[in-house]
Protein backbone atom coordinates (compact mmCIF):
# COMPACT_ATOMS: atom_id res chain seq x y z
CA UNK A 1 0.00 0.00 0.00
CA UNK A 2 1.10 3.59 -0.59
CA UNK A 3 0.85 6.43 1.95
CA UNK A 4 -2.14 6.38 4.28
CA UNK A 5 -4.05 9.05 6.21
CA UNK A 6 -4.13 8.32 9.94
CA UNK A 7 -5.91 11.37 11.29
CA UNK A 8 -8.34 14.05 9.98
CA UNK A 9 -10.04 17.11 11.40
CA UNK A 10 -13.12 18.19 9.48
CA UNK A 11 -14.60 21.69 9.75
CA UNK A 12 -18.30 22.13 8.96
CA UNK A 13 -19.08 25.83 8.49
CA UNK A 14 -22.33 25.97 6.52
CA UNK A 15 -25.86 25.47 7.79
CA UNK A 16 -27.73 24.25 4.72
CA UNK A 17 -28.40 20.56 4.11
CA UNK A 18 -25.91 20.50 1.22
CA UNK A 19 -23.46 22.40 3.40
CA UNK A 20 -23.59 19.94 6.29
CA UNK A 21 -23.83 16.49 4.66
CA UNK A 22 -20.48 16.44 2.83
CA UNK A 23 -18.55 17.02 6.05
CA UNK A 24 -20.57 14.39 7.89
CA UNK A 25 -20.03 11.87 5.09
CA UNK A 26 -16.30 12.60 5.11
CA UNK A 27 -16.17 12.20 8.91
CA UNK A 28 -18.16 8.97 8.97
CA UNK A 29 -16.17 7.62 6.03
CA UNK A 30 -12.92 8.39 7.84
CA UNK A 31 -14.04 6.43 10.91
CA UNK A 32 -15.13 3.55 8.65
CA UNK A 33 -11.52 3.37 7.49
CA UNK A 34 -10.24 3.45 11.06
CA UNK A 35 -8.94 7.02 10.71
CA UNK A 36 -8.85 9.12 13.91
CA UNK A 37 -11.44 11.88 13.38
CA UNK A 38 -12.52 15.19 14.91
CA UNK A 39 -15.36 17.36 13.63
CA UNK A 40 -15.36 21.09 14.36
CA UNK A 41 -18.68 22.89 13.87
CA UNK A 42 -18.47 26.62 13.26
CA UNK A 43 -20.87 29.41 12.23
CA UNK A 44 -24.11 28.04 10.76
CA UNK A 45 -22.54 24.58 10.59
CA UNK A 46 -23.41 24.47 14.31
CA UNK A 47 -27.04 23.87 13.30
CA UNK A 48 -26.04 20.22 12.84
CA UNK A 49 -25.42 19.88 16.60
CA UNK A 50 -28.02 22.39 17.83
CA UNK A 51 -30.83 20.50 19.58
CA UNK A 52 -33.47 23.00 18.43
CA UNK A 53 -32.31 23.14 14.82
CA UNK A 54 -30.72 19.85 13.73
CA UNK A 55 -34.04 18.35 12.64
CA UNK A 56 -34.91 21.40 10.55
CA UNK A 57 -31.90 21.83 8.27
CA UNK A 58 -33.01 22.62 4.70
CA UNK A 59 -31.65 22.73 1.18
CA UNK A 60 -30.91 26.31 0.08
CA UNK A 61 -33.23 26.83 -2.88
CA UNK A 62 -32.30 30.50 -3.37
CA UNK A 63 -28.85 31.38 -4.64
CA UNK A 64 -28.09 27.75 -5.41
CA UNK A 65 -27.32 27.49 -9.14
CA UNK A 66 -26.77 23.74 -8.80
CA UNK A 67 -30.51 23.23 -8.47
CA UNK A 68 -31.15 24.84 -11.89
CA UNK A 69 -34.23 26.47 -10.46
CA UNK A 70 -35.22 30.09 -11.23
CA UNK A 71 -34.33 32.33 -8.30
CA UNK A 72 -37.93 33.54 -7.93
CA UNK A 73 -39.17 29.92 -7.87
CA UNK A 74 -36.65 28.99 -5.16
CA UNK A 75 -38.07 31.77 -3.01
CA UNK A 76 -41.70 30.61 -3.20
CA UNK A 77 -42.83 29.54 0.31
CA UNK A 78 -42.61 25.80 0.75
CA UNK A 79 -40.17 25.14 -2.10
CA UNK A 80 -37.18 24.71 0.20
CA UNK A 81 -39.17 22.31 2.40
CA UNK A 82 -40.36 20.37 -0.65
CA UNK A 83 -36.88 19.98 -2.17
CA UNK A 84 -35.51 19.02 1.26
CA UNK A 85 -38.24 16.42 1.67
CA UNK A 86 -37.53 14.88 -1.74
CA UNK A 87 -33.81 14.75 -1.08
CA UNK A 88 -34.33 13.24 2.37
CA UNK A 89 -36.43 10.47 0.82
CA UNK A 90 -33.76 9.72 -1.76
CA UNK A 91 -31.09 9.68 0.95
CA UNK A 92 -33.05 7.26 3.11
CA UNK A 93 -33.27 4.95 0.10
CA UNK A 94 -29.46 5.05 -0.13
CA UNK A 95 -29.15 4.33 3.62
CA UNK A 96 -27.88 7.87 4.36
CA UNK A 97 -29.28 8.79 7.80
CA UNK A 98 -31.02 12.08 8.66
CA UNK A 99 -28.66 14.67 10.21
CA UNK A 100 -29.48 14.02 13.92
CA UNK A 101 -28.99 10.26 13.55
CA UNK A 102 -25.90 10.73 11.40
CA UNK A 103 -24.21 13.03 13.93
CA UNK A 104 -24.99 10.59 16.75
CA UNK A 105 -23.63 7.71 14.66
CA UNK A 106 -20.39 9.63 14.03
CA UNK A 107 -20.04 10.32 17.77
CA UNK A 108 -20.66 6.62 18.52
CA UNK A 109 -17.97 5.71 16.02
CA UNK A 110 -15.47 7.44 18.31
CA UNK A 111 -15.05 10.76 16.48
CA UNK A 112 -14.77 13.86 18.70
CA UNK A 113 -17.38 16.58 18.08
CA UNK A 114 -16.52 20.19 18.96
CA UNK A 115 -18.24 23.58 18.69
CA UNK A 116 -16.36 26.77 17.83
CA UNK A 117 -16.05 29.21 20.74
CA UNK A 118 -16.12 32.36 18.60
CA UNK A 119 -19.38 31.24 16.93
CA UNK A 120 -20.91 30.17 20.25
CA UNK A 121 -20.17 33.63 21.67
CA UNK A 122 -21.40 35.36 18.53
CA UNK A 123 -24.75 33.56 18.52
CA UNK A 124 -25.04 33.72 22.33
CA UNK A 125 -25.22 29.96 22.71
CA UNK A 126 -23.96 27.62 25.44
CA UNK A 127 -23.28 23.90 25.79
CA UNK A 128 -26.95 23.54 26.83
CA UNK A 129 -27.98 24.29 23.26
CA UNK A 130 -26.03 21.38 21.84
CA UNK A 131 -26.67 17.66 21.71
CA UNK A 132 -24.89 15.79 24.53
CA UNK A 133 -22.43 14.16 22.10
CA UNK A 134 -20.59 17.48 21.71
CA UNK A 135 -17.42 17.04 23.75
CA UNK A 136 -16.45 20.66 24.21
CA UNK A 137 -16.58 24.25 23.00
CA UNK A 138 -13.05 25.08 21.86
CA UNK A 139 -11.04 27.97 20.48
CA UNK A 140 -9.36 27.99 17.09
CA UNK A 141 -6.02 27.49 18.85
CA UNK A 142 -7.32 24.43 20.68
CA UNK A 143 -8.68 23.11 17.39
CA UNK A 144 -5.23 23.37 15.79
CA UNK A 145 -3.83 21.60 18.85
CA UNK A 146 -6.28 18.73 18.36
CA UNK A 147 -5.62 18.63 14.63
CA UNK A 148 -1.86 18.28 15.10
CA UNK A 149 -0.20 15.65 12.95
CA UNK A 150 -3.28 15.12 10.77
CA UNK A 151 -5.08 16.54 7.76
CA UNK A 152 -7.60 19.39 7.97
CA UNK A 153 -10.64 19.45 5.68
CA UNK A 154 -12.75 22.62 5.51
CA UNK A 155 -16.31 22.37 4.26
CA UNK B 1 -4.60 -10.50 -7.03
CA UNK B 2 -2.32 -13.02 -5.38
CA UNK B 3 -2.39 -16.43 -3.79
CA UNK B 4 -1.54 -16.71 -0.11
CA UNK B 5 -1.56 -19.48 2.45
CA UNK B 6 -3.92 -18.86 5.38
CA UNK B 7 -4.42 -21.44 8.13
CA UNK B 8 -2.88 -24.09 5.91
CA UNK B 9 -5.09 -23.50 2.87
CA UNK B 10 -4.16 -21.73 -0.31
CA UNK B 11 -6.57 -18.84 -1.02
CA UNK B 12 -6.80 -16.01 -3.53
CA UNK B 13 -6.88 -12.46 -2.17
CA UNK B 14 -6.98 -8.93 -3.62
CA UNK B 15 -4.34 -6.24 -3.07
CA UNK B 16 -5.80 -5.40 0.37
CA UNK B 17 -6.10 -8.98 1.53
CA UNK B 18 -9.84 -9.54 0.95
CA UNK B 19 -10.72 -13.07 -0.18
CA UNK B 20 -11.78 -13.19 -3.83
CA UNK B 21 -13.84 -16.36 -3.44
CA UNK B 22 -16.09 -16.46 -0.36
CA UNK B 23 -16.27 -20.23 -0.82
CA UNK B 24 -12.59 -20.65 0.12
CA UNK B 25 -13.27 -19.28 3.62
CA UNK B 26 -13.35 -21.16 6.91
CA UNK B 27 -13.22 -20.22 10.60
CA UNK B 28 -9.49 -20.86 10.93
CA UNK B 29 -8.85 -18.49 8.02
CA UNK B 30 -11.04 -15.91 9.80
CA UNK B 31 -8.94 -16.19 12.97
CA UNK B 32 -5.73 -15.75 11.01
CA UNK B 33 -7.00 -12.67 9.11
CA UNK B 34 -8.23 -11.19 12.42
CA UNK B 35 -4.83 -11.66 14.08
CA UNK B 36 -3.05 -10.10 11.11
CA UNK B 37 -5.35 -7.07 11.49
CA UNK B 38 -4.84 -6.44 15.18
CA UNK B 39 -7.63 -8.57 16.69
CA UNK B 40 -5.90 -11.16 18.88
CA UNK B 41 -8.91 -13.37 19.53
CA UNK B 42 -12.33 -13.37 17.89
CA UNK B 43 -14.92 -13.27 20.70
CA UNK B 44 -18.59 -14.30 20.43
CA UNK B 45 -19.44 -10.63 19.78
CA UNK B 46 -16.94 -10.47 16.91
CA UNK B 47 -18.45 -13.63 15.47
CA UNK B 48 -21.95 -12.21 15.74
CA UNK B 49 -20.90 -9.32 13.49
CA UNK B 50 -18.75 -11.40 11.12
CA UNK B 51 -21.45 -14.04 10.62
CA UNK B 52 -24.10 -11.37 10.13
CA UNK B 53 -21.97 -9.62 7.48
CA UNK B 54 -21.14 -12.85 5.72
CA UNK B 55 -24.69 -14.19 5.73
CA UNK B 56 -26.12 -10.89 4.46
CA UNK B 57 -23.58 -10.90 1.66
CA UNK B 58 -24.25 -14.51 0.70
CA UNK B 59 -28.02 -13.90 0.73
CA UNK B 60 -28.20 -10.51 -1.00
CA UNK B 61 -24.90 -10.12 -2.84
CA UNK B 62 -23.95 -7.01 -0.91
CA UNK B 63 -22.64 -6.38 2.60
CA UNK B 64 -24.59 -4.15 5.02
CA UNK B 65 -23.50 -0.59 5.89
CA UNK B 66 -22.27 0.32 9.38
CA UNK B 67 -25.66 1.98 9.93
CA UNK B 68 -27.62 -1.18 9.19
CA UNK B 69 -25.09 -3.29 11.07
CA UNK B 70 -25.79 -1.11 14.10
CA UNK B 71 -29.53 -1.51 13.65
CA UNK B 72 -29.83 -5.17 12.72
CA UNK B 73 -26.78 -7.17 13.82
CA UNK B 74 -27.62 -6.84 17.50
CA UNK B 75 -24.33 -5.02 18.15
CA UNK B 76 -24.65 -1.21 18.56
CA UNK B 77 -22.37 1.15 16.64
CA UNK B 78 -20.27 2.10 19.65
CA UNK B 79 -19.44 -1.53 20.33
CA UNK B 80 -18.85 -2.25 16.63
CA UNK B 81 -15.99 0.26 16.69
CA UNK B 82 -14.65 -1.17 19.96
CA UNK B 83 -14.60 -4.65 18.44
CA UNK B 84 -13.16 -3.50 15.10
CA UNK B 85 -11.20 -0.28 15.74
CA UNK B 86 -9.83 -0.20 12.19
CA UNK B 87 -13.35 0.02 10.71
CA UNK B 88 -16.18 -2.43 11.49
CA UNK B 89 -17.67 -2.96 8.04
CA UNK B 90 -14.30 -3.26 6.33
CA UNK B 91 -12.68 -5.54 8.90
CA UNK B 92 -15.73 -7.74 9.51
CA UNK B 93 -15.97 -8.25 5.73
CA UNK B 94 -12.29 -9.13 5.53
CA UNK B 95 -12.49 -11.57 8.44
CA UNK B 96 -15.72 -13.01 7.01
CA UNK B 97 -14.09 -13.72 3.68
CA UNK B 98 -16.32 -11.46 1.57
CA UNK B 99 -15.37 -8.53 -0.72
CA UNK B 100 -14.66 -5.08 0.69
CA UNK B 101 -17.95 -3.14 1.05
CA UNK B 102 -18.07 -0.29 -1.45
CA UNK B 103 -20.65 1.96 0.25
CA UNK B 104 -19.77 5.50 1.34
CA UNK B 105 -21.90 5.37 4.48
Amino acid sequence: MTDTIEKVSIIISKGSLEGIYPGLIMANGARMEGIETSVFFTFFGMDAINKAKHEHVKVATVGNPGLHLATWAGGVPGVSALVTHQLAREMERLDIPPIPEFVEMIADSGAGLYACKASVDLFKLSSEDFIPQVKDIITVGEFYGLAGGGQIIFT
Amino acid sequence: MSTVTLAGSSVEVDAEGFLLDAGQWNEQIAQEIARANGIEELTDRHWQVVNFMRNSYLESGSAPSVRSLGKTSGVPIKELYELFPKGPAKLAAKVGGIPKPRGCI
